[in-house]
């Protein structure tokens, strides 16, 4: 079962790529390969320029392609929590995961010479902590939920805005 | 073993509060200390790669003497002994010859400068200066000439305000943790935000509106403003009536600006204006006009940050939930604070080099105005000024024309930079002498003002893994060897500690469980009808007589600034949220985040010179040229262009960034000589570059 997801709540997020660094201090994923992404958009067709920043990582795919195509079994989908994630060990460096992944998700470690993904920093999560990029957020807009919980958090803010907007 | 250490962040001058879990005394974690409710577990990317800057070796990891000549970046590494030695061979040759006060140092300033301004007084010299020049200095004496309190006297309520509004003000990128949070809350609580800038900085992606200001034109917005708010009583009458004197001056001053008038000087339509100024009447007086952090950019910048004082006045947005409030000291708690380091050292009555306090009678003497004191090292008027401590300050790329200032230190005896990184300044000094990290130092106790004030400290998390040493080791050696034990006693932090907590019924044990102290449970507030201002009438002063008798007109009339001549543009710059002020472009992580700054550049005036999206291009005045990438984008003033600050470094030793981008203070010709004569901030700003082509 893939339990998890990572919502943002783009409204809050200022592009400060805190969570980039975050992860990169901690997963060590080597130059130029980050687990997550801050992506900024920009259009001036509005009345006020519309700049967002939205998040991404790893969707931890129920039936993920990626690991489907590892030929050495070195991706590999936790029973637990369907936490998608390397065993390193097994890598070969091969790069078919980043060619299977929709996303192009899977990033490759030039230094080590394998591939690292996001793995929901499952280490911390076992210990009953919160993800590097989630926990430090700066303006705390990312959150590791499940999807049950992400549309029920989403319902209630916009009742919220309807009813802020009335009074 | 595993403890959580709760300390200051010092990888940018905000210092926010961190825990730090350390497990057998190696670093394992860092994040915001969430003892403090506002800060949350949330910690910046700068923060996040405190780390890195650690193990990052292409920094100063042993104190250096030069050895060839200023600049060439030939080094010999030394014992701190010989360091100490030789500075304090050459200081008593400079005391002998002109005197202590011919020593000055430039500091970056912040919450731990009572040390430094203490070693500067223990040397006997007058000549103490923070990096304000280049920052809020025009905010600060604006707001002494209006309400006699200076700028760091008023803190802002965001999270409950109706209306914040934003001189280029880019909250969300010149980025301060806590505050960014409120200002969030604010906006899903409901409030309108307008951004005014040349740029749409990322903030503009947060207003509901956003003005493209022509650059240099704020004090006429504001202006209009002021006569639309003024000659509607769209204003609190009962505050005004109460605390604000010269009203009917300023209502005769304001009379030709019109919004009419002021959209003719900013482009900013009248009809707009008079919307904003009805929304500002709804929703005072939670109402934020925020008069500049750093606002060292024009000619009349002190004027439009006076006239951003005024309105909020007008507003009666001062000490009120939603607006500006008094942060508040321990005496405002009923306790006794901490014991300034300098209380113990007899005070210096020489005249400061800087003329802060005599040739510029309205200027503050703590912070001193660094532009100023290089005049008296040119000139060595009103005295020769020969020794120049530069304290974790980067003056060669804060102030402009690097060139001019080379020249200029070139008139010195000594330059000792005490600096974590490889600073620009740091690279033409004598001597270098190497901070330990933030993680690896101890600091002298801090007093956090707020609605409940407090202490803060910042504490060893680690050992350094290099040769360097905490700043209160550098001076408190460097002071006993020059003599001045009895003004430096201290053999160790907690001493200095346990001198600062004297008085405060504290001990530096208390600090152990959350790393500050609270003063107060409950948010402290001021009665409203009871409000004490500064200023000689002890009221808000538009018109302000003791800064006219000094020669600081209180409502100068309005003058534009100058149109870039044909083929020119206004040059700006700012920051992102990732690296700041030059200090982390060449981190092992931030460096990767962004390795070379763009010129952005309107598509107008981009199409008619031939330059596409992405195209390098020249940028020039006079002898000062480089290349950059052209980022072309609507969301810049046609007449203006910009670039990210810090860029372009010219030191070899950081070799991650070195030569990379583009520095915009190379192109700030002249302009050490051109600053606010009010105010005193330098016009960064008032540069013009060309732009053309570049061939590839």
């Amino acid at each position: 079962m893939s339990k998890y997801i990572v919502t943002q709540d783009v409204a809050d997020c200022i592009g400060c790529r805190a969570c980039e660094v975050h992860c990169k201090a901690k997963n060590h994923s080597g130059p130029g390969a980050y687990y997550c992404r801050i992506l900024e958009v920009q259009s001036n067709r509005g009345k006020t320029p519309q700049i967002d920043f939205v998040y991404l990582s790893c969707f931890h795919c129920e039936k993920a392609w990626c690991v489907d195509a590892c030929p050495t079994g070195a991706m590999r989908r936790r029973d637990s929590d369907g936490i998608v994630y390397v065993e390193v060990k097994d890598c070969v460096g091969c790069k078919v995961c980043i060619t299977a992944c929709p996303w192009t998700v899977p990033q490759w470690n030039a230094e080590t010479g394998k591939v690292g993904k996001c793995d929901l920093c499952k280490d911390r999560l076992d210990q009953g902590l919160d993800l590097a990029c989630v926990s430090k957020c700066t303006t705390g807009c990312l959150k590791l939920t499940t999807p049950a919980e992400a549309s029920q958090a989403a319902r209630q803010a916009f009742a919220e805005q309807l009813y802020l907007k009335r009074s | 073993m595993k403890e959580t250490k709760y300390s200051i962040c010092g990888m940018c001058a905000v210092r926010c509060p961190v825990a730090v879990e350390v497990s057998d005394g190696r670093l394992a974690w860092i994040e915001g200390n969430s003892h403090d409710a506002a800060m949350g577990k949330s910690l910046c990317a700068k923060g996040g790669a405190a780390f890195a800057q650690r193990m990052d070796k292409q920094r100063p990891v042993s104190p250096m003497l030069r050895v060839g000549d200023r600049g060439a970046g030939e080094w010999r590494e030394v014992s701190w002994d010989e360091a100490y030695a030789f500075i304090t061979r050459k200081l008593n040759a400079v005391i002998d010859e002109h005197g202590s006060k011919a020593i000055m140092m430039s500091d970056r300033g912040g919450p731990f400068a009572d040390l430094r301004q203490a070693f500067m007084l223990a040397l006997g010299s007058p000549n103490y200066i923070n990096h304000d020049c280049t920052c809020g200095r025009n905010v600060h004496h604006a707001s002494k000439s209006v309400y006699g309190m200076g700028r760091k006297d008023f803190a802002y309520d965001y999270a409950k305000a109706r209306h914040i509004v934003l001189f280029g003000r880019n909250i969300i990128e010149s980025l301060r943790v806590k505050e960014v949070k409120s200002f969030l809350a604010g906006i899903k609580n409901g409030a309108r935000v307008t951004y005014i800038d040349p740029r749409a900085a990322a903030t503009a992606g947060k207003a509901g509106r956003y003005w493209q200001i022509k650059a240099g034109t704020d004090y006429a917005l504001l202006l209009g403003i002021a006569n639309c708010i003024v000659n509607n009583n769209y204003f609190d009458e009962d505050f005004v009536a109460k605390y604000v004197s010269g009203v009917p001056e300023f209502k005769a001053f304001l009379e030709p600006y019109t919004p009419e008038w002021a959209e003719g000087e900013t482009g900013i339509p009248a009809a707009e204006i008079r919307a904003f100024c009805l929304e500002l009447n709804e929703d005072r007086p939670r109402v934020i006009i925020h008069p500049g952090w750093m606002l060292a950019r024009y000619r009349d910048s002190y004027y439009a940050s006076r006239m951003i004082h005024i309105i909020n006045a007008l507003m009666g947005s001062i000490e009120q939930p939603g607006g500006l409030f008094y942060p508040k000291g321990a005496k405002d708690a009923g306790k006794k604070g901490l014991k300034s380091l300098t209380a113990i050292i007899p005070p210096v009555k020489e005249e400061r080099a800087d003329g802060c306090g005599t040739r510029y009678p309205q200027w503050d003497k703590g912070a001193g105005m660094l532009q100023t004191a290089y005049e008296a090292i040119d000139t060595g008027s009103p005295y020769p000024v020969k020794a120049y401590f530069v304290h974790r300050h980067n003056p060669f790329i804060a102030l402009p024309d690097t060139a001019e200032q080379r020249r200029i230190f070139d008139k010195l005896d000594l330059i000792v930079a005490v600096d974590v990184n490889f600073s620009e300044t740091a690279w033409y000094a004598d001597v270098i002498l190497p901070e330990s990290t933030f993680l690896e130092r101890d600091d002298i106790i801090r007093t956090e003002k707020g609605l409940k004030p407090g202490f803060g400290r910042r504490q060893k998390c680690v050992e350094p893994i290099n040769n360097t040493r905490a700043g209160w080791e550098i001076y408190t050696e460097l002071a006993k060897r020059m003599g001045k034990e009895e003004y430096f006693p201290y053999n160790s932090i907690e001493e200095i500690w346990q001198y600062q907590l004297q008085d405060t019924g504290l001990t530096a044990a208390d600090f152990d469980a959350k790393g500050f102290v609270k003063l107060s449970g409950d948010a402290i507030w001021h009665d409203r009808d009871q409000l004490k201002f500064g200023t000689g009438s002890g009221k808000i002063e538009i018109v302000n007589a003791k800064w006219e008798a000094m020669g600081v007109a209180s409502l100068p009339p309005y003058v534009a600034p100058e149109t870039p001549p044909a083929g020119s543009f206004r040059l700006l710059y700012g920051r992102c949220g990732y690296q700041a002020h030059g200090q982390h472009q060449n981190n092992p992580i931030l460096s990767e985040l962004l390795g070379e700054n763009e010129l952005w550049i309107h598509s107008k005036p981009a199409k008619k010179l031939g330059i596409k999206d992405g195209d390098r291009v020249l940028v020039t005045n006079g002898n000062a040229r480089g290349t950059i990438r052209a980022k072309v984008t609507d969301l810049i003033h046609p007449q203006s262009v910009f670039m990210l600050h810090g860029f372009g470094t010219d030191v070899p030793a950081k070799k991650r960034s070195f030569g990379k981008g583009l520095a915009d203070q190379i192109f700030m010709k002249g302009k050490l000589k051109e600053w606010d004569k009010a105010g005193g901030g330098l016009n960064l700003n008032e540069s013009f570059v060309t732009v053309t082509p570049a061939a590839e």
